[in-house]
């Protein structure tokens, strides 16, 4: 399969998602209402003499914004699954990997989303200032975002023909999703205090590198997760 | 062009396929007739490559490419308009051009047209009847002129004017010297466009033999007899 033919087809699939989501709404409105929802529990439930808003909000932040990916990242393959559009995708001319990159696309634009909506709410109810760090905050989103999506996307196609493929997502996914939280977390705690961004670069690396990993791994597994 | 040998597969401890071998060539229309259970779906999933058999070889000339496929869903997207499903599976067999949202033009608008679609094209699927959306589903199978058809009950919900249009498209493709599989209940419209007729029962042909200007009555008689 030629580069240019797998761009188009990958593009192809992660539009067809994002149309049909963006038209539908529900699961992102879902997804939203949980952001708004939890940040306002936690904002009533802090004791803001005990600790810090800026200690709390990274672990904070991410909590909220990994139970989103997930409620995000069961839909990804379940509207294949309506008319059995599955069968379509997996007998056309294009390369399973495009089906993958598709549907990675789509869900990096879904929870990019909600992290755009949760981020700013973090910010007004937790009284964190985060835009003076918004680039290098951006790219810690970013890099942990692909992380988990990537796992998310992989799972997501494996469970999805399963009795109980919502709590068998979270419970395959949230393992795997540890490792690019903790970092982010430890990443997103020095940004809010305004350290430097050469105190974090090491776990910007590791993001990094995690994203390489389990993106290329998602690749060569994928195939055998939608083929009967 | 299309070719089956000696197919074997199981689902647990029920035979599927059971060795099944058959040869298709351009032109040629095989029908095959048989109870529920038989083994008919397995047998074009198995010849579409969207089930690997246990033992046994199935190959389709031009591969993937090659195949039109309509199973017993629809394989379409309810939130999307009827353009907008075969644009997007039009863009995945690199079909140009594909259907604009203001003009029908090349294959897809010419099917869109032949199928009595043009009214309904920029309608969502899911607001259509079930006889609109197995319409849709045949433009989707076609949108790409396969060269073998394979169809699991294609005329399910077809009101006698698509039905006879289906007809029509189908002698078309056959007069064009391309193959189809049709997989049928209804001996009477099957027996109508098909060269050659096989009944399967447990997963096995018990008869397989051109048609030979034998009648829909005449292959019914001989079908009850052949599965009693």
């Amino acid at each position: 399969m030629r580069l240019p033919d797998v761009v188009r087809h990958t593009w192809a699939v992660a539009s067809k998602d994002l149309v049909i989501e963006f038209r539908s709404r529900t699961a992102i409105i879902s997804a939203a209402m949980f952001v708004i929802l939890v940040l306002l529990v936690f904002t009533f439930a802090r004791d803001p003499t005990a600790v810090a808003a800026v200690d709390l909000a990274p672990s904070i932040l991410w909590v909220t914004l990994t139970f989103a990916a997930v409620l995000a990242l069961n839909r990804a393959f379940q509207l294949e699954l309506e008319n059995q559009a599955l069968d379509g995708l997996l007998l056309a001319p294009i390369g399973r990997g495009s089906i993958y990159l598709g549907k990675l696309i789509a869900n990096l634009v879904f929870v990019g989303t909600v992290e755009l909506i949760g981020v700013p709410l973090l910010a007004l109810f937790f009284n964190v200032a985060v835009w003076p760090y918004a680039a290098p905050l951006a790219l810690v989103i970013v890099l942990a975002t692909i992380g988990f999506v990537s796992v998310g996307t992989l799972f997501s196609a494996m469970t999805v023909r399963t009795r109980v493929s919502e709590l068998l997502l979270a419970v395959l996914v949230l393992p795997f999703m540890i490792p690019p939280l903790m970092w982010a977390a430890r990443a997103t705690g020095p940004l809010l205090a305004g350290r430097p961004l050469s105190d974090i670069i090491g776990w910007l690396k590791m993001l990094a590198a995690y994203d390489i990993v389990f993106v290329g791994l998602a690749l060569l597994l994928f195939p055998a997760t939608v083929n009967e | 062009m299309l070719l089956a040998e000696e197919l074997h597969h199981s689902f647990g401890s029920v035979r599927a396929l059971d060795g099944v071998s058959f040869t298709v060539r351009p032109g040629q229309t095989l029908a095959i007739f048989g109870p529920n259970g038989a083994g008919k779906t397995t047998l074009l999933k198995v010849l579409a490559g969207l089930i690997r058999p246990q033992r046994g070889r199935a190959h389709v000339e031009g591969g993937r490419r090659a195949i039109g496929w309509i199973g017993h869903q629809t394989q379409l997207y309810n939130q999307l308009t009827v353009r907008e499903n075969l644009r997007f599976w039009a863009s995945l067999y690199d079909v140009h051009p594909p259907p604009s949202s203001s003009a029908t033009s090349g294959l897809p608008g010419e099917l869109l047209a032949r199928l009595g679609l043009e009214e309904h094209a920029d309608r969502p699927v899911r607001a259509l009847s079930r006889g609109l959306m197995q319409r849709v589903a045949i433009a989707r199978a076609l949108v790409h002129n396969p060269a073998v058809l394979l169809l699991d009950e294609p005329f399910t919900g077809l009101d006698r004017t698509a039905a006879e249009t289906l007809g029509r498209l189908l002698a078309q493709h056959a007069a064009a010297g391309r193959a189809t599989v049709l997989v049928t209940h209804n001996v009477e419209e099957g027996t109508g466009l098909a060269t050659d007729v096989a009944f399967m029962r447990a997963g096995r042909f018990v008869h397989f033999a051109p048609r030979a200007g034998r009648g829909p009555q005449q292959v019914g008689e001989e079908y009850r007899n052949a599965i009693a």
